[in-house]
């Protein structure tokens, strides 16, 4: 690179074909856009275009407010782990007695979960142990929720990225 | 304008300089990661295994070592656990097919950190390493034998060794000598003709020989490759020196496992495997019978007596988690197998669940054209790898042989 460099400077000197100048020019700032272009394209977050990975939100038809975490607080990839299914209802009290169904799978692989998550256990306080989940790979997964209770039947979907 | 299109190109210029590849670093932060998320030091302890209570205790992995290479373990008194787990061959036999009794139509799986298995065969048919032994013992194709008949011969042979660490043996003097549920039509009938107690008794010496033989591959454990010394190396920033400094070559094929080629998808952690069932496309093996891989072994796990919910099960059974919360149908089982460790594999040929692919060109040549599967849907593909993009993955899968 240093060599070139000097060529540039010392081309300079030697009264050159202008018209080869202005094409050494051109490529100089070609190289100059696709090189600011590429760190721009670098820095840039890339969570931007992600799925909503938000632990918490409204089921789909607005019917409950749902959380999902892990009841340890960390992933471990490739374990089998239990998870808390937070269940409200929009005024905000603890949702009983729920039928809830899992399924999911990763969106990006053509296959769904690697195990069958089932609510084992309610633990009071709306909220309900999801038992058996398990990521054996990173990437984008989904977990969706079938919720049946007193107040009517909804569902919600977590997206999750290891 | 003459000064300005200077520095203009020299600017242009030292911008190129610093992103064509002076000083910028072989891999990412990201790719850092995944390659020490690979590396042998992160294989965690070895778990306890509840199940079988005699899984480290030392008398038991002798007792189990004595007949995992005993012949006389099965019908015909030709055949071991190491007639096909080969001992000096990666406890595998090289053949696209095991061979036992009779052909088998199924690849022999090497044996290095299988203590880890969640499920065990190709297709997860059994969900413990101590059920998983029994069952060549019984195979007719494998070693033919029959459960009464196990009894009977530990008895005779072993009959201090096994009392000194499970107990008392049971009174055999009235069973039959040959008798299982599994067996000829002969061995049925005799089987069917004990009294459950009796049948119970011999169930349970049958179940302590697979715990035996479990204790004993509990210390069958990958070896530290290249590929290790690299991560390791990598991970702490040293340069690394000798063979652990990898060619560019093997640098790009690790580069396209973690990366454009996916390998790492299902291949991953230390082992090399997600202990998880995928269809890939493989296609089946003209002649033998028609295999669906894990579809069909749900039924049988579930109905296998010697599984984590049955009575030969030691501890609570808290132990049962796969087995509990395992997926039981669906399109994603039809003939998906378990992703194998990739630990050893380049010295280890032919490949695939039956065997069909005889080098890691033809492995990697599928997963880049990523044919469709013959039923059930294939969750790979196409990856359109350059010819020198294939040679760099095999390259680079050498490295965890080395």
């Amino acid at each position: 690179m240093r060599h070139a460099a000097r060529d540039v400077i010392s081309r300079r000197g030697t009264g050159l074909a202008s018209i080869w100048r202005y094409v050494l020019a051109g490529l100089g700032l070609a190289a100059l856009l696709v090189g600011i272009l590429a760190v721009v394209y670098l820095t840039a977050p890339h969570s931007a275009s992600g799925p909503d990975t938000s632990r918490s939100k409204k089921t789909a038809s607005g019917l409950f407010m749902a959380s999902f975490e892990p009841e340890r607080g960390v992933i471990r990839q490739g374990e089998l782990q239990s998870w808390l299914l937070t269940l409200k209802t929009a005024a905000g009290a603890p949702v009983e007695g729920a039928a809830i169904t899992v399924s999911g799978g990763m969106p990006q692989h053509n296959h769904g979960l690697p195990t069958s998550p089932q609510a084992t256990d309610y633990l009071g306080g709306g909220r309900y142990r999801i038992d058996g989940v398990k990521f054996t790979m990173s990437g984008w997964w989904q977990l969706r929720f079938a919720i049946s209770a007193a107040a009517g039947s909804d569902s919600v979907v977590f997206n999750i990225v290891l | 304008m003459r000064r300005l299109v200077s520095v203009a190109s020299l600017l242009a210029l030292a911008a190129l300089a610093l992103l064509g590849g002076c000083g910028r670093p072989q891999f990412s932060d990201a790719e850092k990661k995944t390659i020490a998320s690979l590396a042998l030091n992160t294989l965690p302890a070895l778990k306890a295994d509840t199940t079988n209570q005699y899984a480290d205790v030392p008398a038991a992995a002798a007792l189990g070592s004595t007949l995992f290479f005993d012949v006389g373990m099965s019908r015909d008194g030709t055949v071991s656990c190491s007639t096909c787990h080969k001992i000096d061959r990666q406890f595998q036999d090289d053949l696209p097919q095991a061979v036992g009794v009779g052909r088998t139509n199924r690849r022999t799986m090497p044996l290095a950190g299988v203590a880890r298995d969640p499920w065990f065969f190709w297709d997860g048919r059994r969900d413990s390493l101590w059920a998983q032994a029994l069952t060549p013992l019984e195979n007719p194709l494998e070693q033919a034998g029959n459960r009464a008949a196990f009894a009977h011969y530990i008895k005779n042979r072993f009959g201090e060794r096994y009392e000194r660490i499970f107990g008392p043996l049971p009174d055999l003097s009235a069973v039959p000598a040959n008798a299982s549920p599994l067996g000829t039509d002969a061995e049925k009938a005799a089987w069917n003709a004990m009294p459950a107690s009796q049948a119970d008794a011999v169930n349970r010496v049958f179940a302590n020989i697979g715990k035996a033989i479990a204790a004993f591959e509990r210390s069958i454990e990958p070896p530290q490759t290249r590929f290790d010394r690299f991560a390791i190396d990598l991970a702490t920033g040293t340069k690394p020196q000798g063979d652990a400094a990898f060619s560019p070559e093997e640098i790009l094929g690790l580069k396209l496992f973690i990366g454009k080629a996916n390998c790492v998808s299902c291949h991953n952690g230390p082992r090399f495997t997600d202990n998880s069932f995928h269809s890939t496309g493989v296609p089946p093996v003209k002649d033998l019978p028609p295999d669906r891989g894990r579809i069909d072994a749900v039924a049988q796990v579930q109905a296998d007596p010697f599984n984590c919910f049955g009575k030969f099960r030691d501890g609570d059974a808290s132990a049962c988690r796969e087995l509990r919360f395992m997926v039981k149908d669906g399109q994603d089982l039809v003939r998906a197998y378990k992703t194998p460790s990739l630990r050893g594999a380049a010295s280890r040929p032919p490949y695939m669940h039956a065997g069909q692919f005889s080098s890691l060109d033809e492995v990697v040549a599928h997963y880049s054209k990523a044919p469709a599967a013959v039923e059930g849907v294939s969750e790979v593909h196409p990856l359109d790898l350059s010819d020198r993009e294939r040679a760099a993955l095999v390259a680079f899968l050498k490295t965890l042989s080395e």
